[in-house]
């Protein structure tokens, strides 16, 4: 909300800097988003003006001579360039010796010959806003001419934009605020503008009034003023509803706007000429139409609140008026609406409509139904000032305004909330500034609301008023004294740690992914039709389709990245993420495990002095990333051949990762066509369950004795069919060759001619140890030969020696 | 026959006295001790002299070998110390070539560090860190938060909505109530995680992450919260740092603050004679929102754990943005650089 600090003072003036008074506002609750300076250093040399001719430059396309009327003997020949200007206009006029926002002053100058004496202004140019479309024009009521510009323009004001929050709706209005700082600084709050009211309550006649929907209008009060002749906005009225953002447009637009401004209560001015035969408030009938104010024609939804009469539609309620009944300058009697709406509503109609106003804004918080007697109230002084004319006698008041509530509130119950030690006075003064009524008996207060702070109902609603008002600088800073001691990560939280870490010693880096994804990644990962990873959680309300579905495997986002980074040019890459996937579950919620998973792509060690160009990070690279991570927290892990292999990667260069025994992920290079579809170089990814690794790593390490006896290394090569899997072979090894065989590797693999097609020599690497004694050579050789006994019977190995 | 000796001994000292390498000295020692050499045919020889004459001569001739040997070793222990510091100076490498292999760098994004950070703070407290998920019921998301049947956040404009009743939680809050719900106080808790919101533009991002937390014990205050928060933001950012609670309103906090962490680029606001842009010139800046747990909401869960009685139980709460501290901290400029993971942007946070 946009509140003239002039008319803020008006209200309550602490006597401080405008920065000095946001500073006080949000320290209370008030936030202020900005503090704007409007208009010019000086006013004078500003005047209104009337344009009397306005004719085409002689030797210039684009500008105007004109002949302006600023209150001089003679009319002023001012050359404007903007396209708006033309005769009849009531204008702002800068004259010669007027220093402008920018520093320029004015000055009698010739433009193409013809000599001007002065501007005529646009919004911008006077410092109040941003319109540079043309000039500004303003009401023909803003004259005479020759009148200050100042008094009718806000051209020395200082704007706060505030954001008052949505529990708050009684400072929607200036007063409001007003009250705010009163309660804040304890400067005087002038008496509220609606306690004089010049009308009377009883029956009206004129209109008849019914409203259908009482949840729809809690209240609707309505009057009417006879006898409207011309008239004229004063203009302190219409400066301060410029600074407040809202167009000056006729003297009973004008009052309902500054009753809104002032009171925060949006009032509605009918033509009661134009309507035929009395109003109904009712809910819309799908269909109906109705033209409003700006213009359009809008279709109503059904159930939407309208107000008509028995020519259908003239408004919709609390959103717009419409055109048909309408004010105007020929307007002599009006009908005056007072009312308040269910916000939410409010809110569904307009945003519907895209029919956003400073109406539509208050009413859809939900106003206080206090606020239309209020609002009728302050307008019939309004009435009274500027046409000479008071209501005629009567209201129509449908609906209530409302039991005022009391609280009772423990003077205990404050301070433990609080944390304080506030005496019954600290407690009772800072409510009694903001309106409450504060009686004490005992340890108990009993707290009356005010009718327009339907926020406040319960105990904690008035300590926050307390605190706020009291002031939150003022409260200690404790640590809670007792603790909970909870405070370590749970084993599943540390392990996940412990995996990030691994990943990073690792050499990867942990990349931010999306958990949305588009649908057709499942195509471009090559995923089967029937593949459940295609069977993802669905958004209703995507904010595209491209983030339409949750994703189910880490590797689309890895991907995005790695492929950014290529085309960048990043020659190494190696992301990593853990994260949860998203998958249907039959609850309709989700399961969500958690994984982790990372695309390498590039050398599979860093280039250096010693090899420049080393080999490209291979499955087996990943699988050494893999490794590191499952070793460092000791999960029996290895990698199996893929029954079927992952669409997405090699079928001949990928595996299972199975941890103590069960699958838990995939490893492999990328599939060519995925690869080439990210349009990433070759690449190997994987993607391993976390839940397997917390599940599989021992919660306590225990010690195993280290035997202090030699070992004896001894290697064997065996040539196998190639179809025979090394880890076959070490599976055998490991077996027959227990206990005397600590470990065993592979240190070698070797194809060649000599070997014939389909066969492969495996070089195998073993250390023997006993525990007990210094095994010897030949106990060495006997298990050796024994292993190979069991590869040559298992599998058909034959010793290449 | 032992003046042969001596002569040998003395032919063979001089050799050996002018000897210049270790290879001179090996040669040399072939050819007074090798095999085929005079001394120690002498030596072989002795068994078959005059008896009178074995003794002395076997005596001399053992002598003149121990000589020489020794006189040789020394030699050449001269030598190998030099001839070893000549070797080293030609081994010398270029240290300043990069380690071989060189290690490929790694590191957490910092939105991990930054959580870590945070969490490890509050893990010194003695708060827990509660997980839940993420595709959540409205009914914990909203409903026993205290957001009324109309409130704004509900709406599809505003949130992410898988069916009916479930959506994307708009905040890690939930998982308070189904902490709650599972354990009675005391409880102090912080719930981590990623949460969801329907805006895109050049300070919000649909999907980000939250810290929250809650504490619920008996007479915990205003006061307590205004402490914890002040120890936060010292760990965070900087032990010079102060804090202030603004009031504000959230659905589920009573009352309910915003909270300002002193700048820590300036002073006063003011930074090299200008107005620092990071605070905007007003020495504060917003890290994260709070309050006192509304009563509505433990009497949402005060049904299944009614220890959670509403007129006996107080507590607070806080949430912040994990985006919005690291971009404060480590001076990021544009959210959107958190989620494109540049290589570049990654390493130097590693
Ligand atoms: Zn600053």
């Amino acid at each position: 909300m946009k509140v003239p600090l002039s008319l803020l003072l008006e209200f309550c003036d602490p006597g401080l800097s405008a920065e000095e008074i946001s500073s006080v506002l949000a320290l209370s609750g008030t936030e202020v988003e900005r503090v704007t300076r409007l208009g010019v250093e000086d006013s004078s040399n500003f005047v209104v003006g009337v344009v009397l001719t306005a004719d085409q430059h002689p030797d210039a396309d684009r500008l105007k001579v004109c002949s302006v009327d600023v209150g001089a003997p003679e009319p002023a020949t001012i050359v404007c360039g903007a396209p708006n200007v033309d005769a009849g206009q009531t204008v702002a006029v800068a004259l010669p010796g007027a220093v402008m926002p920018g520093g320029m002053t004015i000055k009698k100058a010739k433009l193409r010959g013809v000599e001007s004496s002065g501007m005529i202004c646009a919004e911008d140019e006077l410092g109040l806003g941003k319109g540079h479309q043309g000039i500004l024009v303003l009401p023909n009521t803003a004259g005479p001419a020759g009148r200050p510009l100042g008094e009718v323009l806000p051209l020395d004001e200082t704007v706060l934009e505030l954001e008052i929050t949505p529990n708050r709706p009684d400072c929607l209005g200036v007063y409001g605020v007003a009250r705010e700082l009163h309660a804040a600084t304890g400067a005087e709050l002038k008496p509220a503008p609606w306690e004089r009211d010049l009308g009377s309550g009883g029956d009206l006649d004129g209109i008849q009034v019914s409203v259908e929907d009482s949840d729809q209008c809690p209240i609707f009060t309505a009057r009417i003023y006879e006898g409207l002749s011309a008239a004229v906005t004063p203009p302190a009225i219409a400066a301060h509803l410029t600074a407040a953002g809202m167009r000056p447009i006729s003297p009973v637009v004008d009052i309902t706007n500054y009753v809104m401004l002032v009171i925060g209560e949006p009032l509605h001015a009918f033509d009661l000429d134009k309507i035929e035969g009395g109003l109904t408030v009712r809910p819309a009938v799908a269909g109906e139409t109705v033209a409003t104010l700006d213009g359009e024609d809008r279709t109503l939804i059904e159930g939407e609140t309208i107000i008509a009469d028995v020519g259908g539609p003239t408004s919709i309620a609390g959103v717009m008026g419409g055109a048909r009944s309408e004010v105007g300058w020929e307007t002599t009697r009006v009908l005056l609406e007072a009312a308040t709406w269910h916000g939410p509503s409010i809110n569904r109609t307009s945003a519907r409509l895209g029919l956003r106003s400073e109406a539509s804004g208050r009413f859809e918080k939900g106003l206080a139904p206090v606020l239309a007697s209020r609002g009728q109230a302050f307008a019939s002084q309004l009435f009274e000032q500027i046409y000479g004319v008071t209501p005629v006698a009567g209201t129509v008041a449908i609906g209530a305004v409302g039991e005022a509530t009391t609280v009772k509130l423990s003077h205990h119950k404050v301070n433990s909330l609080m944390g304080s030690q506030l005496t019954a006075e600290r407690i009772s003064a800072p409510l009694e500034r903001l309106g409450f009524t504060v009686a004490l008996d005992g340890d108990e207060f009993s707290v009356g609301v005010p009718l327009d702070r339907l926020d406040v109902t319960r105990d904690v609603d008035v300590i926050e008023e307390i605190a706020r008002i009291d002031g939150l600088e003022k409260l200690e800073a404790t640590i809670p004294t007792s603790g909970a001691g909870g405070g370590r990560l749970t084993r599943d939280q540390r392990i996940r740690r412990q995996v990030q870490d691994a990943l990073v010693s690792a050499g990867c880096f942990e990349a931010a992914g999306w958990s949305f994804c588009a649908p057709g990644l499942s195509d471009r990962l090559r995923l089967a039709a029937d593949d459940p990873r295609r069977n993802a959680i669905t958004l209703v309300n995507p904010m595209s389709s491209e983030e339409s579905i949750l994703r189910t495997t880490l590797l689309g986002s890895l991907l995005d990245s790695a492929a950014r980074n290529a085309a960048r040019g990043a020659s190494a890459i190696r992301l990593f993420e853990t994260g949860p996937v998203y998958l249907p579950s039959e609850d309709g919620l989700s399961d969500e495990p958690q994984r982790f998973g990372a695309v390498l792509c590039g050398p599979a060690t860093q280039p250096d002095w010693r090899n420049a160009s080393p080999d490209d990070v291979d499955v087996h690279g990943a699988i050494g990333v893999i490794g590191g991570v499952l070793d460092s927290l000791h999960c029996q892990w290895k990698i199996v051949p893929a029954t079927e292999p992952e669409p997405f990667l090699h079928p001949g260069r990928s595996g299972v990762i199975e941890i103590a025994g069960r699958p838990a992920g995939w490893v492999g290079d990328l599939h060519p066509l995925v690869s080439a579809e990210w349009g990433l170089d070759g690449g190997v990814a994987f993607e391993v369950d976390l839940d397997a690794v917390i599940s599989a790593s021992p919660e306590v390490l225990h010690y195993w004795a280290v035997s202090a006896h030699p070992m004896v290394g001894q290697d064997l090569a065996v040539v196998v069919d190639a179809g025979v899997s090394a880890a076959e072979l070490i599976e055998i090894a490991e077996e027959v060759g227990s206990p005397e065989l600590e470990s065993v590797v592979v240190f070698d693999i070797y194809r060649g001619e000599q070997l014939g097609e389909n066969a492969v020599s495996v070089g195998l690497r073993f250390v023997f140890r006993a525990d007990d004694r210094t095994l010897t050579e030949e106990e060495a050789s006997a298990v050796r030969q024994r292993i190979l006994d069991a590869l040559q019977d298992r599998k058909g190995a034959q010793s290449r020696g | 026959m032992l003046e042969r000796i001596s002569q040998i001994v003395d032919e063979a000292k001089a050799a050996v006295g002018a000897a210049t390498t270790s290879a001179e000295l090996e040669e040399l020692r072939i050819k007074w001790l090798g095999r085929k050499a005079e001394l120690p045919n002498i030596l072989r020889g002795v068994k078959d002299l005059d008896p009178s004459e074995r003794g002395p001569a076997g005596k001399a001739a053992n002598q003149a070998r121990v000589e020489l040997e020794g006189a040789i070793d020394t030699k050449m222990a001269s030598f190998a110390g030099a001839e070893l510091e000549l070797r080293l100076v030609e081994d010398a490498v270029d240290i300043t070539l990069p380690a071989h292999p060189q290690q490929f760098p790694g590191g957490l994004h910092l939105l991990t560090q930054t959580m870590r950070e945070i969490e490890d703070v509050f893990l010194g407290l003695g708060y827990g860190i509660a997980e839940g998920p993420e595709v959540e019921l409205v009914a914990y998301n909203f409903d026993a938060l205290n957001h009324a049947p109309h409130h704004p956040a509900r709406s599809p404009s505003d949130t992410f909505y898988v069916g009916d009743s479930v959506l994307l939680r708009t905040h890690t809050s939930p998982v308070q109530v189904r902490t709650m719900l599972v354990t009675p106080p005391p409880l102090y808790v912080i719930a981590p995680g990623r949460v969801y919101r329907r805006d895109d533009d050049a300070t919000h991002t649909p999907q980000f992450h939250q810290i929250e937390g809650l504490a619920v014990d008996e007479g915990i205050s205003l006061a307590d919260l205004k402490g914890t928060l002040l120890a936060f933001a010292k760990a965070i950012f900087g032990d010079e740092r102060e804090i202030r609670l603004r009031p504000h309103f959230f659905p589920f906090t009573e009352p309910s603050v915003e909270v300002d962490v002193s700048c820590f680029a300036c002073n006063e606001g003011v930074s090299n004679g200008e107005r620092c842009g990071l605070c905007k010139g007003t020495a504060w800046i917003e890290i994260l929102g709070a309050g006192m747990v509304d009563p509505n909401v433990f009497a949402s869960v005060a049904g299944e754990q009614p220890a959670y009685d509403p007129e006996k139980v107080q507590g607070f709460a806080f949430g912040l943005g994990i985006e919005r501290i690291a971009m404060l901290k480590h001076s990021v400029p544009d959210l959107r650089l958190l989620y494109d993971n540049d290589i570049r942007f990654l390493e130097q946070f590693a």
